[in-house]
């Protein structure tokens, strides 16, 4: 019903959706799933692979985490090609705060900037909406550590714990339980990973299905962000609980 | 011969400007006020060609302001200095605004800070500073006399004997000055130094 107000993307439909938005997180909620959580020393992020094959050059490129600037980071959901122009929009629009103002975008003001962006494809122009769904970590010394999600709408919304893509309602309410204020990120990578193992449709989680990424602070005040080695990943998932050790001796 | 000069002390900045407004060789008033408030912890020292004056410093804390606004946090005063020689350099190259400026604010977490930027988009992060004809002379009292941490005394002092030695010593001396400081209670005029009263006019 309504599908005549389907094809146009910046009109609303008689019972006040955009359908062609709705559509996009339709999109996104067959992708591969990726989870934020807010640590008090840091954001924790992780994010299934879909594209698993031994010939793929994983030091090369990741799938799901992207640096945006050196104190931001970002986990997609959806459409890749989508999400790689916008991660550019959002890496001039970094650098375009830091050559006015000589300091680091505060972190809630890329999100904004960014969802302004995709706020225009929903009313103007005639293009489609974009088909991601972000996790935007960072630091940033007027708030400290901040996790954002956004979605094709252009709306944002800061969170302790967000999950995006595929069975994100169930993650989320996993979440809900399971997080508590005051986690550290060890404990957080920890919740990540017992929760994106259980919502995930695949029977054996390994490291090569995974990412991890991390923003973190050094010693020396500086922002850190951090993709986690394959081989820490797989220890890292047998410390959690999630897979068994294999059986080799050491 | 317009004279702004400003100094860093301890907790606190301070920008002293001459406050007369001249054209050619007629001075039209005594008390206009070139030291801008930007927000509440910045002061912006002006001087230069009439109109670039004014229209340069208005759009300069109008966009201090709607940063504010639209981010709710309001711009250090270093992020200010920066965005303020941007727009200079910007216009340099098509449209230059002929206006130097010190900028002196203050933030919580550094403290008082001083920026010079000049015409051409020079910019400078300093204890003391001047430009304008008076500069000749204030910049030589305050190498003397400048001592890093100075309190609001001496400072004062030190601003007392730039301005005689301006209106000693230079030939078309301005005759009032009007002085501001910025500290962790923000803002604000602290005084001026007339020789001369505009008759029956209030100071702006």
């Amino acid at each position: 019903m309504s599908r005549r107000y389907d094809s146009r993307t910046t009109i609303f439909s008689p019972e006040g959706r955009l359908y062609q938005v709705e559509y996009a997180m339709e999109a996104i909620g067959n992708a591969g799933s990726a989870i934020g959580i807010l640590a008090n020393d840091g954001v924790v992020l992780v994010g299934e692979k879909k594209v698993t094959s031994k010939l793929l050059q994983t030091s090369k490129s990741t799938e799901k985490m992207y640096k945006i600037d050196d104190h931001l980071a970002c986990a997609v959901a959806g459409i890749m090609s989508d999400a790689n122009i916008l991660i550019n929009t959002a890496r001039v629009q970094a650098q375009r705060y830091t050559f006015a103002y000589q300091e680091p975008m505060p972190v809630e003001q890329l999100v904004q900037s960014l969802c302004d962006t995709k706020q225009g494809y929903t009313q103007f122009g005639g293009l489609r909406p974009f088909g991601v769904s972000f996790l935007f970590a960072g630091w940033d010394k007027n708030f400290g550590f901040q996790l954002y999600m956004s979605d094709p709408s252009g709306n944002y919304g800061g969170w302790k714990a967000a999950a995006i893509g595929a069975n994100n309602q169930a993650a989320q309410s996993m979440l809900k339980q399971d997080y508590k204020e005051d986690i550290t990120r060890e404990e957080a990578v920890a919740l990540a990973l017992k929760v994106l193992s259980k919502t995930m449709d695949s029977t054996s989680l390994t490291a090569e299905k995974l990412e991890l990424a991390e923003i973190f602070l050094l010693p020396s005040g500086e922002v850190k962000y951090q993709v986690c080695s394959p081989e820490s990943l797989s220890k890292l998932l047998v410390k959690s609980g999630v897979t068994q050790p294999t059986p080799d001796s050491s | 011969m317009e004279c702004v000069f400003g100094l860093v002390g301890d907790g606190f900045a301070l920008i002293a400007a001459d406050t007369s407004a001249v054209h050619s060789i007629l001075v039209h008033k005594s008390n206009e006020d070139k030291v801008m408030i930007l927000d509440s912890h910045k002061l912006l020292g002006a001087s230069g060609e009439g109109g670039d004056r004014v229209q340069f410093t208005e759009y300069i804390q109008k966009n201090v302001h709607l940063y504010q606004f639209r981010n709710g946090i309001p711009l250090t005063t270093a992020a200010t200095a920066n965005f303020t020689r941007g727009e200079l350099a910007i216009a340099l190259r098509k449209n230059p605004y002929f206006v130097s400026i010190l900028l002196a604010g203050y933030d919580k977490d550094i403290g008082p800070s001083l920026y010079y930027i000049d015409y051409i988009a020079t910019l400078h992060k300093i204890e003391k500073g001047a430009f304008g004809y008076g500069s000749y002379f204030s910049l030589s009292m305050m190498d003397r006399h400048y001592r890093s941490g100075m309190s609001l005394e001496e400072a004062i002092d030190l601003v007392d004997k730039c301005i005689m030695e301006i209106r000693s010593r230079l030939v078309v001396a301005p005759p009032n000055f009007v002085i501001k400081i910025v500290d962790k209670d923000g803002a604000r005029e602290y005084g001026w130094r007339e020789s001369i009263k505009d008759a029956g006019v209030a100071a702006a």
